[in-house]
């Protein structure tokens, strides 16, 4: 226990910006999942005028059809959580196969499965995923079905460096020399020691569906039924929150959307740097870029 | 010669990439649920016949391959089809649309790289300093936010002050040419602002890692042992040498603003190719949203290859 204790700490003093994240990711998990428990009030009840100024009943005031704009915040987060981590599942299961069979084969494998990849790098993600959830139709499901399938080449490319490098490494080697199978050798080997890569980069994928959820929800492409953090933002530019200058109904979504992405980034990014201490600090999407850039100190000032 | 076969390999990958979107943009449509004339056979009167006329006219009675053919004919004489909502022809909607978003893109990335410039060389100079925390929290948290929702900001803040839709007013009366030069910029300024903010902490970073990468170089040393000033030391010696990676990322980033374009344009109603794609998502017009989408897909294509080619002109050593 006092251990335990002992390496938190250590953790928040050497990572503060990650720990920050990680323990307010956790927080609003835990109040996503308590949701029926915490909220105040019913997400979808009117409980006074509409867009009633915050108050001490309602801290951040009424939403446009009169509901307690807390509760709806804590809802959606429900909503866009389950949205960001079944789809960096989803994404997860993609990019980690392809990455790592491509990683482990190789040769013509390897060459299709990247020139695939590269190919929807640079297929603009965002209208792609416009089109196929217009032409899909609004639900749940298929958001964070075609989330989950168009977000997963940073996290191919990265597995892929990862297994590249761990295909040649003795104990790999070994077991594929005292007869292993391929099946056996990936599963055996390669899977455990490219998981806390898998680990970070679904956390990485989780801030960027949130993202982009946010964005089909406000083009009209969420599900109706569904209020998510994204559709909120919707709700707010569609029904006039400008105009009658009610900003809680317009800033916490938004807000909330940024320090969940904020927070998941850090987290995933810290974990990335503790396996690759070369990598960068640079933000999740210019790991598309797939570079490696050395960080140096300054030159000590003489100044 | 490995130069020349490095550019002869991205323009090959670039015209792969654009029949690959040319394939999906054709798979994709014809795989939504219902054909694309059953709203159209749903208006009164219908007959089988009438359904099966209209199939005919579309070319949807013909096998995929054929139709295949078809779109791919189509689309080398330019025939995007007639837009559903207007009734005009997307290849002339989208025109207009292009010619509008242009100006908005481009003001939108000289902003971001400007902000991006300042941030990131700030950030750089701030490395291991008390500031360097809360400096790079900043930068990522603006970064996080939702690109409608800065827009949807800009649009309470300024709502008074600046026109929060559109792209021009429809009430001057022969404007003089400035005139209309200032009020298209006018209507320009908060989109572009919103596209800017959402955009510039990719560029700040990407300065950031390139001034780091730079300052840790001998030259920087020797620079520095000459007793130049610490600001020349960072504008002319380093930032010069940054400038390189910096310019062979920018128009990677050409897809993220793609994305926020459409969601920018929407916020401000501006008639651009995002404003293009978000009205035919909601009235379901099919072959302007098709159109729309692969002129957008081969612009980000096309400048994603520019970059590449620039950056082997100024450093032939990317070809490596």
């Amino acid at each position: 226990m006092k251990r335990g204790l002992q390496r938190v700490r250590s953790l928040i003093a050497e990572r503060p910006g990650a720990a920050f994240g990680g323990g307010l990711l956790l927080v609003i998990t835990l109040v996503a999942i308590l949701a029926p428990v915490i909220a105040p009030y019913p997400p979808d009840q009117q409980v006074g005028p509409i867009y009633q100024a915050p108050s001490s009943g309602h801290w951040l005031g009424l939403s446009d059809e009169g509901f307690d704009v807390v509760s709806q915040l804590i809802w959606a987060c429900r909503v866009s959580l389950l949205v960001g981590f079944c789809a960096a599942l989803v994404s997860i299961v993609v990019g980690g196969t392809i990455g790592i069979l491509a990683g482990y084969f190789g040769g013509a494998i390897d060459l299709v499965l990247t020139a695939i990849t590269d190919y929807f790098i640079v297929i603009p993600a965002l209208p792609l995923l416009i089109v196929v959830a217009a032409v899909w139709g609004p639900s749940l499901f298929h958001i964070i079905l075609s989330l989950g399938l168009l977000l997963w080449t940073t996290s191919a490319r990265v597995i892929r460096a990862q297994v590249k490098s761990l295909r040649e490494r003795t104990y790999v080697r070994r077991s594929r020399t005292l007869g292993g199978g391929h099946l056996h050798t990936i599963f055996r080997h390669v899977v455990p020691h490219t998981a806390p890569l898998l680990v970070a980069n679904t956390i990485l994928t989780v801030s960027a569906a949130i993202f982009a959820e946010t964005a089909l929800a406000f083009l009209g492409l969420g599900d109706p039924s569904q209020t998510s953090l994204g559709k909120l933002i919707e709700d707010a530019y569609e029904r006039g929150a400008t105009t009658q200058r009610a900003w809680w109904a317009l800033l916490p979504p938004g807000i909330l959307v940024a320090v969940i992405v904020l927070s998941a980034t850090l987290v995933g990014l810290a974990i990335e740097e503790a396996l690759n201490p070369r990598r960068s600090h640079v933000p999740f999407q210019l790991h598309l870029f797939g570079r490696r850039r050395r960080t140096t100190e300054l030159p000590p000032s003489t100044a | 010669m490995t130069r020349t076969r490095h550019v002869v390999r991205r323009i090959g990958f670039a015209l792969v990439t654009v029949v690959a979107a040319v394939v999906a943009n054709f798979l994709i449509f014809r795989a939504a649920p219902g054909s694309p004339i059953s709203a159209l056979s749903l208006r009164p009167g219908s007959s089988p016949a009438y359904r099966q006329h209209l199939l005919h006219q579309a070319g949807l009675d013909r096998s995929l391959p054929q139709q295949f053919g078809d779109y791919v004919g189509n689309l080398l004489h330019g025939r995007l089809g007639v837009s559903i909502a207007n009734q005009q022809l997307v290849s002339a909607n989208l025109k207009t649309a292009f010619l509008n978003t242009l100006p908005l893109v481009a003001l939108a990335t000289v902003m971001a790289l400007a902000l991006g410039l300042v941030v990131g060389v700030g950030l750089a100079w701030m490395r291991s300093s008390r500031l360097e925390g809360p400096g790079l929290l900043t930068v990522l948290t603006t970064y996080s936010l939702p690109t409608q929702w800065i827009g949807l900001v800009l649009l309470f803040v300024f709502a008074g002050t600046l026109p929060s839709g559109g792209i021009s007013d429809e009430f001057l009366v022969d404007p003089s040419f400035f005139t209309a030069v200032g009020d298209r910029l006018q209507h320009m300024i908060l989109p572009a602002t919103a596209l800017a903010l959402s955009i510039f902490g990719q560029y700040a970073f990407i300065v950031r890692s390139a001034m780091l990468e730079v300052l840790g170089e001998d030259f920087m040393l020797t620079a520095r042992a000459k007793g130049l000033s610490s600001m020349r030391l960072l504008t002319r010696h380093a930032l010069s040498n940054a400038l390189l990676p910096i310019v062979s990322l920018t128009a990677l980033i050409v897809g993220s603003i793609s994305g926020g374009t459409i969601l920018v344009e929407a916020v401000f109603s501006y008639p651009g190719i995002g404003r293009a794609i978000s009205s035919a998502v909601s009235s379901r017009d099919y072959p302007m949203l098709q159109g729309a989408f692969l002129m957008l897909t081969i612009l980000v294509v096309f400048f994603n290859l520019v970059a590449d080619l620039l950056a082997v002109k100024l450093d032939p050593r990317v070809t490596e």
